[in-house]
């Protein structure tokens, strides 16, 4: 069971036209995530994580140009005609937004919001509906969720929002959640409740899920499997252990290196990745993350490496010159 | 929702009490005397000022607005001293073609403005959308009693479908007094759907870039209920105050639309007022319109309350 590839990202690149110029969002991404796993996409602003997870969901905005496939379970998502995209979504494959202060709507009930999900998808009648909804209410921590059905989403916090979202995602029990930076905008006491609930909820139903999030921390306990992006690309894949053990890819180290450490002095200036990401509208020849990176030599300005297996296949990163080898001399 | 529903209704009275004050002052501000208009230029010195006394028109102004005031409170508000009808019955009797014919107007309105503002909001910036947004520009400046000439050619002299001008009451054969009411209707609505439409269009373009509506889409929900319940539901709110304001518009609108199509409503009682120079009608006619207008006004912000539910807890 756990073998079966359920999404598959077959060199999927995302083009948005801009007034400066064409905008490469996402730049031939490949990824694989089987039934019943766990991956983490991890990369700061602007590096195409959100463009990739709305590419998947077949959400990227009107003018965007979208290459590559998307096979969700067999069938190219790209391609789907709309009303068999539409019964996948929310069924089969669900998400849950950054920002639970924009993704509910405001002028709709929470049990609206629950139930018109279960009855487009499960043919469920009111009182059923109801009754499910209640009983996910209840299983996302959410308290005296009957009385919650009829309450607006202004008259919730912000976590007890996202809590909702979850709800409404897991609804139809889908067999893939996207969680696009699903704590970014809560507070960080309720972060960590948040990410358990996904965490359980995963293990409970098992579905597979992709968490997109900027912090490693996020990832570091709860995936199977993580991917790093850089500059539209994915830069680094290992199963997440061996990421966190053994990274080649001198972006990694620097994202990880960036995550403040509670052992650190007091007033020790934290170690940021000096300089900002390339402009995407305008590629660079090299590696993208050559005029940033501390090890990189004249040739990562003139070539782009590709995503290669290292010692397992598992484990992917571009880099000529990786961490771990001898031929890196720090600048 | 009831404390809400008060203080509104408080702020309701100074408003209403100032309609009052300007629609007295208007009147009595209006060049003319109504002690000669009422006996005309044979009058002599002695029977002005006789008449004048009887109607109090000697007493300072802001004494006759009390006294106007106060018995307008009573439901008096005087008699024409033309028909010697009150104003009051003139109005009952009028009342009904007016609304029927601002009501019809409005739901026209409605039916044309809200489906094409949610057709161009989902094709926003095709070939449709700016064909639409340029008719309704253009209809924007085509003026009422040109569309109601141009209707009345159309349908009354060359098709022959609909009767020009007239009127039976509702009561009496509803099927023919609906006959009689599409032309005017449609008059007032073909001024009101452009506005209609391009407010709901821009808010309906907002609103579809929201979150709640990336959401919507992948709960995999039927477009129709993501436009017509996720989307049309928060972007109705600047129509609803378009609605409300329009109603003025419509008001104005009926004077001409009555004349045109000799529809016995509120409208040609003011004008004939206003011929007549009668002052007592016309002062009357214009409390009542005032004051539905603002009752009106004071509706349509409660449906705000309706439409959102953070205005009803007093969030926003």
């Amino acid at each position: 069971m756990t073998d079966r590839v359920l999404l598959s990202i077959e060199n999927v690149a995302v083009d948005l036209p801009t007034p400066r110029g064409n905008l490469r969002a996402v730049d031939g991404v490949d990824l694989k995530l089987n039934a019943g796993r766990t991956l983490g996409i991890v990369g700061e602003s602007g590096c195409g994580k959100t463009m990739l997870s709305r590419a998947v969901l077949q959400l990227l905005p009107k003018k965007a140009m979208l290459s590559g496939r998307v096979m969700f379970d067999g069938k190219d998502l790209v391609t789907l005609d709309r009303e068999r995209l539409r019964k996948l979504r929310g069924r089969s494959l669900a998400v849950v937004f950054q920002d639970p202060m924009t993704s509910l709507n405001p002028v709709l009930t929470i049990g609206t919001q629950l139930i018109e999900t279960l009855q487009e998808h499960l043919e469920l009648d009111m009182a059923a509906a109801k009754r499910r909804s209640v009983e996910l209410l209840a299983a996302v921590g959410i308290p005296a969720p009957e009385q919650r059905l009829t309450q607006y989403p202004h008259q919730l916090s912000g976590g007890m929002r996202q809590r909702v979202a979850i709800a409404i995602a897991l609804s139809c029990e889908p067999e893939l959640l996207i969680a696009d930076e699903p704590t970014t905008a809560l507070d960080v006491t309720i972060q960590a409740q948040i990410l358990d609930l996904l965490a359980r909820e995963q293990r409970r139903r098992h579905m597979a899920m992709i968490i997109i999030t900027h912090d490693l921390g996020v990832v570091a306990g709860r995936t199977d499997e993580v991917a790093v992006m850089y500059a539209g690309r994915v830069v680094e894949r290992a199963p997440t252990q061996a990421l966190f053990k053994k990274m080649r890819m001198p972006y990694t180290e620097a994202l990880l290196a960036a995550i403040p450490k509670i052992d650190t002095a007091p007033h020790t200036v934290l170690p940021a990745i000096s300089g900002r990401p390339p402009d995407p509208t305008r590629p660079l020849k090299g590696c993208s993350f050559a005029p940033r990176c501390r090890y990189a030599l004249a040739g990562c300005h003139v070539e782009k490496p590709a995503l290669t297996a290292a010692e397992t296949p598992a484990h992917q990163f571009a880099c000529f010159y990786p961490i771990g080898t001898e031929a890196r001399v720090p600048a | 929702m009831a404390f809400f529903l008060a203080r509104r209704l408080l702020y309701l009275l100074p408003v209403l009490l100032a309609v009052s004050l300007l629609t007295f002052l208007i009147a009595s501000l209006l060049p003319g005397d109504l002690a000669y208009t009422i006996l005309g230029d044979q009058a002599t010195p002695e029977n002005l000022a006789a008449l004048r006394r009887d109607m109090g028109l000697d007493q300072p102004i802001w004494w006759r607005y009390f006294g106007w005031l106060g018995n307008a409170l009573q439901g008096d508000l005087g008699r024409s001293f033309r028909t010697g009808q009150t104003v009051l019955q003139a109005v009952t009797e009028r009342l009904p073609v007016s609304l029927e014919l601002m009501l019809l107007a409005q739901i026209g309105a409605l039916a044309i403005g809200v489906p094409l503002a949610i057709a161009c909001a989902v094709r926003s910036g095709s070939a449709f959308d700016r064909f639409m947004t340029g008719s309704a520009f253009a209809m924007l400046s085509v003026p009422t009693f040109l569309s109601a000439i141009l209707l009345i050619y159309l349908f009354a002299v060359e098709l022959g479908w609909l009767p020009a001008t007239g009127y039976v009451p509702f009561a009496e054969d509803p099927l023919a007094n609906l006959r009689f009411m599409v032309l005017p209707a449609l008059t007032l609505a073909l001024a009101e759907w452009p506005g209609i439409m391009r407010i709901l269009r821009s808010d309906m373009i907002a609103t579809l870039q929201e979150d709640y509506i990336a959401m919507a889409r992948a709960k995999g929900l039927k477009a129709s209920r993501i436009l017509f319940v996720h989307a049309l539901k928060p972007s109705s709110l600047t129509l609803i105050t378009i609605t409300g304001i329009n109603i003025g518009r419509l008001i104005g609108g009926a004077l001409i639309v009555e004349t045109i199509f000799a529809l016995p409503g509120i409208g040609r009682l003011l004008v004939s007022a206003i011929l007549t120079r009668d002052l007592i009608i016309l002062q009357g006619v214009v409390l009542l319109v005032g004051c539905g207008f603002v009752i009106m006004n004071f509706i349509v912000d409660m449906l705000y309350a309706v439409l959102d539910p953070r205005i009803r807890h007093g969030h926003a």
